[in-house]
């Protein structure tokens, strides 16, 4: 064990049972995963991308290359989890990840020793012949090799939750300087939101010993923690990511709300993904410490100086006997020196600087650590870290060292700055790239801002505390600061170690080096973005924040340009990954998208009807009966019910737009091609509608209700885009018309009966005086009345179906109500529910244009409804569809087919060819819309767009559908398969 | 300049990686070309090495504001694929993917041309006929396509939610040989293989400006100076109205916002590409291993390469619809890319009323599996001053005229299609 | 993206739907040369890289049909207006975000 026997903040008295590749193991509740597991003495922690190489903790936070892993088991398998992330919970299983047949012996390992083959860029220059192998060879080989962790192979069995929140001032990150702005802005009486990664308050206060107001800072954080809790303006969000900032003052967050459990709580969410909406964010994110590039610095035991420190100081982990310490900052050596005051042995630190600050030298002194300046580490050994060589002016020398601290400075933690474009500039003192232009509303506190002591973090949290509730409309004053005794820190600009021995690594997990970004200089990938997408530096799981400042360090180098001339690449969010669960929250599998039952469905599904989809629509598709054996016989007898006696049908879901006010005939003159300003007062009147470009957008009929009155109907499919498409119209073209619309789509029910007895059902639920007979309500009639004793009705003489028929609206509640009244007026004649299928059938027989046919491609002509047009008048549509190409003789109209062999069957999407043409597009003639069995003819009967259209009636083509194994002819005829001439909707 | 092999890989890897030349040569401009390629995208690189290896004009010079593929061309989905339903699309796309066939060898270039299949499912029977309208029209222009049944579908993709969908999959329309291809890759192929062709291509050179005779188009000015040229063709998809701008022409063209997704890298999980037909969502998974994914546009103008929330949801939620295992997997990064979003839904590869002056323009989302027959029309457009048959149909003036090629049937509202 | 709707306040833009150029309007459809005049108004686009007058539809609220003005490079907002109100005296219903 390397636990240190005092100190940390982790809970001794909650002891927590893990497990890592099988084996058992013991942490403690305040424990990550990677604490424990060094506290376990485990240091190979995972395998490399592409050379597969061992590798352990790089890190203590979100940042971390190397140690990832598989955590849980079953459908919540999470590959690719940051150890150092995922917080210790009783049974925790981990697996590791991207190795075969272990951890410890993986055989593709063996990619290493070929690692001048497999250099940058190496498979864009061969696998290239034989072409054919590249599917069946090369690529899945590649891909077995590639990728992480594994998928789980279950649906995500958690949930997850969505939710806004809004806030005065946003604080991202809960470290010292997001601490002060929180606090200035919260004592100002702003609201705050303070969201911070980690699981406890103090950011980088939880691994220092440093001194504030001469306590240790846990009683500072004590009392920062306490006042913030205190204030009830403040929310504070810890295991909080903000993940990325949105137009508007909206910034995309993600809290674990159970991660850190077995399974989450009951009726709790695994995460909440939140939209916080801002007035101003203060961005108080801190920075990294990069590594330093040279020979074998991935080995496990190679961490970041300042991980070093927090293992052993929050963690009380010693991460390995025998520590040293690399880098060319002072920040390192205060780590140095608190992680020996915490117990651990550093014997010596290695700076690249010949003159440290005497003030460093003297803590070394004191705490009996070794001291080589100007000294480079160049080479390491051991399957875990053994040993390190260091060179001086004197040769080179070989320490034992289970751990290495490196530090090549701090790296701003600034990717939020940059989301909306803003380029970071380059500071040469501090070696780093600081945030210039930001995101409206943000600004940026601490070492974010490249302001890396504690007392300058305080400093410039509280001024951005005030300055955000200042713009945020709250008097702010700044506080007094927390006294604390750190200096600015001072580093010497290093990068690379030359002539180290081995691959020097930039980017730890994709395993580009130092000579693949040597490569990529030579063969012309040399601006950053080239750099990194020919090399991958940056690309993996880490997004490079740990390696993108030394790889495009190196290229400035090899280029001999300045760092701050090559640049940073693209940030991009999310700041760190976020699951896909959380961004779909609950609308996943059956609650995709809402579900809008009709009136009637409880009804039909009582009755045992099919459902279908129908947009957000369920529609009841056909009613089977026992002993039916399949949808066409249903459907049959459903058909033969409605011509031969009557039959009932839902059809609710139809666009009911009401329309009021003294132009609406004006209007509606306008908005379709033919005319309703003329329509009489209780009439009904089927319209088109086209686009402004002049193909149609919708049909449907309109029924005038009074001189100021009428109700639209339109499909079901185009519901909302006809009713944004009139207010539209009215709106913006002419808002001078006196026109009021409503949607009453979901206000009314509407119920369609339908054949030859569909008088006598509807005669049984009308109150009196309402008169249904052939001459009170005529063909295309429309009244209002009372039905079923009182309930309020519209009755409208309409058929889809070419038989007798009238659809009845009342008001939704009732819309059960009238078809079970409707369902027992008609039993004596056997009346038959029916759905979408028969009326789709019955649509067809009698040559109705529908969904299938109004594709947006049509016009008003194509689909045999140019008489309609009136030349009288202006609406929307009518100039565009003049255009010559609408008039083009060669275009496909509509028609209606039948097979010549009457027994064979149609199929929609067959498309149609001369007899005896090669198929070949340019013999294409059209195609077939819509087909259907038809009871009434006894046989398949379809719809299409065929070119020449109605002057070919009578010829044969072929109906040509290769992808069903469909060639068959069929012949040209109208497309009024039943009572063409309307009769038996007059009766 | 090396030939790319196995040998020259093993070659460089005993000389310490010495033998490497640039890819291609950081050319300054010259004075004058007989052809100038405004953008060093895919379809202009691919333009540039058509017009010297079909057409012997080599004279050439690409004019790109960055480096070469900072546009598009390294912000798409990588998908290629030739299932378009309309006369005036497929017989063009068909052939694209004709030259994807061959590209690599004709490159020396392992763009890792993918043919694992595109399979868009249907859920709906008008759905499933609307796609046997379009695979039977793919099989007309001789392309592959198989409908799909469900069980089919569920053997080719058991992962895939079957049982607890809000719109059932009902089957799908397969192209077998689609898939993806690697998009860096391209970029680097074609500029590659047009500078060994001679062609120059000029990085951080802007066009700031045309130079005109009258009212032909003879050069451009740019941030490294004035270049002339015999003609001028512009390949700046995303930009194109800022440039046709600096001639007051107005395009039936809106720039959009189209926001791509990359997860986390995994082991094999996703084969091929899947779209859902129920939603805005696609997917595939990279060589690396990352499941690349997308949806629809924002759908409002933008120029600023960057989305909002409301689209990440929608795709991730047809996402989860489509795939719940998903869920835990995590997004790594998204981006936006700027879309020529053209009034129908369909390109523009023509001359314009300026004499010297040619366009290609208007891909919307869909320009990168274009990228060979696009450059092999414009730049036989640009040789023969008239367009390849293969491109006839994308005229410019088709607007005025009627003859609009709309797959999906919505009209001039670029953020429909 | 948040939009300063003059009758519902600031609401995020997924409660609207997007129509685009807000500045062309429709031709007299009886002008001599209609049809040119329409090809330009439903067609072609100024597409401009910056300010941008645009057409958007709260949908999911008041139903109002509103010219926003929002910068294309930028994607602020400097206001919202009716649609319906004429451009003269829009000013009283001029909302700021």
């Amino acid at each position: 064990m390397s636990r240190l026997s005092s100190g940390g903040l982790i809970d001794r008295a909650t002891p927590l049972a893990f497990t890592f590749d099988g084996r058992s193991y013991k942490g403690f509740a305040g424990d990550t995963l990677a604490s424990a597991l060094l506290a376990n003495d485990v240091r190979l922690v995972g395998r490399s991308f592409k050379y597969h190489r061992p590798r352990g903790v790089f890190s203590a936070g979100s940042e971390e290359p190397n140690a990832l892993v598989e955590l849980r088991t079953g459908a919540r398998r999470e590959p690719n989890t940051r150890a150092t992330m995922a917080e210790l919970y009783e049974g925790l299983e981990a697996t590791s990840q991207n190795r075969w047949p272990s951890l410890a012996f993986d055989l593709l390992s063996a990619n290493q020793w070929f690692s001048s083959v497999l250099g940058a860029g190496f498979y864009y220059k061969t696998f290239m012949w034989p072409a054919a192998l590249w599917e069946k060879l090369y690529e899945p080989a590649i891909r077995r090799a590639a990728g992480l962790g594994r998928a789980a192979e279950q649906a995500d069995p958690d949930s997850y939750e969505k939710a806004f929140a809004f806030c005065d001032v946003l604080v991202i990150g809960g470290g010292p300087s997001g601490l002060l702005a929180a606090l200035t802005a919260g004592r100002a009486g702003a609201r705050v939101i303070l969201a911070d990664e980690d699981t406890i308050l103090g950011g980088r206060l939880n691994s220092a010993r440093t001194a504030i107001d001469d306590a240790a800072p846990g009683a500072f954080l004590a009392r920062a923690r306490a006042e913030l809790s205190a204030l009830p303006n403040v929310r504070v969000m810890p295991r909080t990511t903000i993940f990325g900032v949105y137009d508007g003052g909206t910034y995309g967050a993600l809290e674990r709300v159970g991660d850190h459990l077995s399974v989450p709580a009951p009726f709790q969410p695994r995460q909440r993904y939140w939209k916080i909406v801002a007035k101003r964010a203060v961005l108080c994110a801190g920075a990294f410490d990069r590594p330093i590039v040279f020979g074998g610095n991935d080995r496990p035991g190679v961490m970041s100086a300042q991980a070093l420190r927090t293992y052993a100081v929050r963690y009380a982990v010693t991460p390995g006997r025998n520590a040293v310490v690399f880098a060319n900052n002072d920040h390192a050596w205060s780590a140095a020196f608190d992680a020996a005051d915490a117990g651990v042995k550093v014997s010596a630190i290695v700076d690249v600087r010949e003159t440290p600050p005497p003030a460093l030298l003297a803590g070394a002194t004191a705490r009996n650590i070794r001291v080589i300046a100007g000294g480079e580490v160049i080479a390491t050994s051991g399957k875990c870290l053994s040993s390190i060589t260091v060179r001086t002016r004197g040769g080179t020398e070989t320490l034992q060292a289970e751990v290495l601290g490196i530090s090549g400075g701090a790296t701003p933690n600034l990717a939020l700055t940059s989301y909306f474009g803003g380029r970071p500039k380059y500071d040469a003192a501090l070696a780093a790239f600081v945030p210039d232009q930001t995101p409206p509303g943000l600004s940026v506190a601490g070492a974010a801002a490249g302001q890396f002591s504690l007392a300058q973090c305080f400093a410039t949290g509280a001024a951005q505390g005030v300055a955000a509730a200042r713009d945020a409309g709250f008097a702010a004053t700044p506080a007094p600061l927390p006294e604390t005794g750190d200096t600015p820190t001072s580093l010497s600009a290093f990068w690379h170690v030359q002539g180290s021995k081995g691959l020097a690594f930039v980017d730890f997990q994709n395993d580009v080096s130092a000579k693949d970004i040597a490569i990529a200089h030579k063969e012309g990938f040399r601006a950053v973005e080239l750099l990194k997408r020919y090399t991958t530096l940056g690309m993996a799981t880490d997004q490079g924040k740990s390696s993108n400042m030394a790889g495009l360090a190196i290229m400035a180098e090899l280029t001999g340009q300045g760092i701050g001339e090559t640049g940073t690449t693209l940030f991009r969010p999310p700041f760190t990954p976020v699951a896909l669960g959380a961004l779909a929250g609950h609308h996943r599998e059956k609650d995709f998208r809402p579900t809008r039952p009709t009136p009637t469905h409880d009804w039909a599904r009582k009755q045992g009807a099919v459902f279908v989809e129908t947009g957000l629509w369920l529609r009841a598709q056909y009613f089977p009966k026992p002993g039916e054996t399949d949808w066409l016989e249903t459907v049959t007898r459903e058909v033969k019910a409605v011509r031969s006696s009557v039959g009932l049908i839902d059809v609710s879901t139809f666009g009911k737009i009401d329309l009021q006010g003294s132009d609406v005939g004006v209007f509606l003159d306008r908005v379709y091609i033919n005319t309703f300003s003329t329509l009489a007062v209780g009439k009904a009147r089927y319209g088109v509608m086209l686009r402004e470009d002049g193909l149609v957008m919708d049909d449907g009929t309109t029924a005038r209700l009074a001189d100021d009155h009428y109700v639209m109907t339109t499909t079901t499919a185009n519901a909302a885009k006809v009713y944004q498409h009139l207010e539209f119209c009215l709106q913006v073209l002419w808002p001078d018309l006196d026109v009021q619309l409503a949607s009453i789509s979901e206000q009314w029910a509407q119920i369609a009966i339908a054949g030859p007895k569909s008088r006598e059902v509807l005669a049984q639920v009308v109150d009196a005086p309402l008169d249904v007979s052939n001459t009170g309500l005529p063909f295309m009639g429309a009244v209002e009345g009372r039905v079923m004793g009182g309930v309020k009705a519209r009755i409208f003489r309409l058929s889809f179906s070419g038989e007798l028929g009238y659809e009845i609206a009342v008001p939704a509640r009732h819309g059960e109500a009238l078809t079970r009244a409707l369902m027992a007026a008609g039993a004596p004649f056997g009346i038959t529910p029916y759905g979408t299928e028969a009326l789709g059938v019955m649509r067809i027989e009698k040559g109705h244009v529908s969904g299938n046919e109004l594709t947006g491609q049509t016009s008003a002509r194509d689909l045999g409804l140019g008489k309609m047009a009136s030349t009288k008048k202006d609406y929307i549509g009518r100039v565009m569809a003049g255009r010559p190409a609408f008039a083009d003789r060669d275009r496909a109209t509509f028609i209606g087919f039948k097979p010549v062999d009457r027994a064979q069957r149609l199929r929609a999407g067959a498309h149609f060819l001369p007899l005896g043409a090669v198929p070949v597009m340019e013999n294409d003639e059209g195609y077939m819309s819509s087909v259907a069995y038809s009871p009434t003819l006894d046989h398949w009967i379809g719809l299409g767009f065929l070119k020449g259209g109605r002057a070919r009636i009578g010829q044969k083509v072929r109906a040509y559908d290769p992808v069903r194994g469909g060639d068959i002819e069929v012949e040209v005829c109208d497309p009024g398969f039943v009572d063409p001439e309307g009769e038996r909707l007059r009766v | 300049m090396s030939h790319y092999s196995v040998l020259s890989i093993i070659a460089n890897a005993f000389n310490g990686q010495k033998g490497w030349t640039p890819a291609w040569r950081d050319a300054a401009p010259k004075p004058v070309y007989d052809v100038i390629v405004v953008g060093g995208g895919g379809h202009g690189l691919a333009t540039a090495y058509y017009l010297a290896k079909e057409h012997g004009i080599r004279n050439v010079a690409v004019l790109e504001k960055g480096h070469v593929g900072s546009g598009n061309a390294g912000r798409n989905t990588t998908i290629i694929r030739s299932n378009y339903l309309l006369p005036g699309n497929e017989p063009f796309y068909e052939w694209s993917m004709k030259l994807w066939e061959g590209l690599e060898q004709d490159l020396n270039y392992n763009a890792m041309v993918s043919q694992r299949g595109v399979l868009n499912l249907y859920h709906s029977d008008a759905q499933r006929d609307a796609y046997a309208r379009r695979g039977n029209a793919m099989r007309l222009n001789g392309a592959d396509s198989e409908l799909l049944d469900r069980d089919q579908v569920r053997e080719m993709a058991p992962f895939l939610n079957f049982d607890q969908s809000r719109f059932p999959i009902q089957g799908g329309l397969l192209q077998k040989r689609g898939g993806t291809a690697r998009h860096d890759a391209v970029v680097w192929g074609y500029a590659r293989a047009a500078d060994r062709l001679g062609v120059d291509i000029i990085q951080n050179c802007e066009v700031t400006g045309f130079i005109r005779t009258g009212d032909a188009v003879v050069g451009v000015e740019t941030t490294r100076g004035p270049i002339r040229a015999g003609k001028v063709g512009l390949a700046v998809a995303g930009s194109t109205s800022r440039l046709t701008r600096l001639l007051d022409m107005r395009l039936p063209i809106e720039s959009h916002v189209l926001q791509a997704f990359v997860s986390e890298g995994l082991k094999p999980l996703v084969p091929g590409v899947i779209t859902f037909g129920a939603g805005h969502f696609y997917i595939s998974q990279s060589d690396k291993g990352g499941l690349v994914f997308g949806g629809d546009i924002d759908g409002y103008n933008s120029y600023a390469q960057r989305g909002n929330l409301p689209v990440i949801e929608d795709v991730c939620e047809a996402g989860m619809a489509l795939f719940p295992r998903i869920g835990r997997l995590r997004i790594l990064r998204h981006w936006g890319g700027i879309m020529d979003m053209s009034m129908d839904g369909s390109p523009i590869i023509d001359k314009t009323h300026l004499p010297g002056l040619y366009l290609n323009a208007g891909w919307c989302y869909g320009g990168f599996k274009a990228t060979p027959a696009s450059g092999w029309c414009f730049a036989h457009t640009l040789a023969k001053d008239a367009p390849h048959a293969f491109n006839a149909a994308f005229r410019l003036d088709r607007f005025r005229s009627g003859h609009l090629i709309d797959e999906k049937g919505v009209g001039a509202q670029p953020n429909l299609h | 993206m948040r939009i300063p709707c003059p009758y519902c306040g600031l609401r995020d833009a997924h409660e609207f739907s997007y129509l685009g150029d807000a500045t062309v309007s429709r031709p007299a459809p009886d002008m001599p040369d209609a049809q040119e005049a329409f090809f330009h108004y439903v067609y072609l686009r100024e597409n401009p890289a910056g300010a941008h007058e645009e057409l958007w539809y709260h949908a999911a609220g008041c139903r109002q049909w509103l010219v926003v003005s929002r910068d294309t490079r930028t994607h602020e907002i400097s206001g919202a207006s009716f649609a319906r109100a004429p451009k003269a005296d829009a000013s009283h219903a001029e909302v700021k975000p």
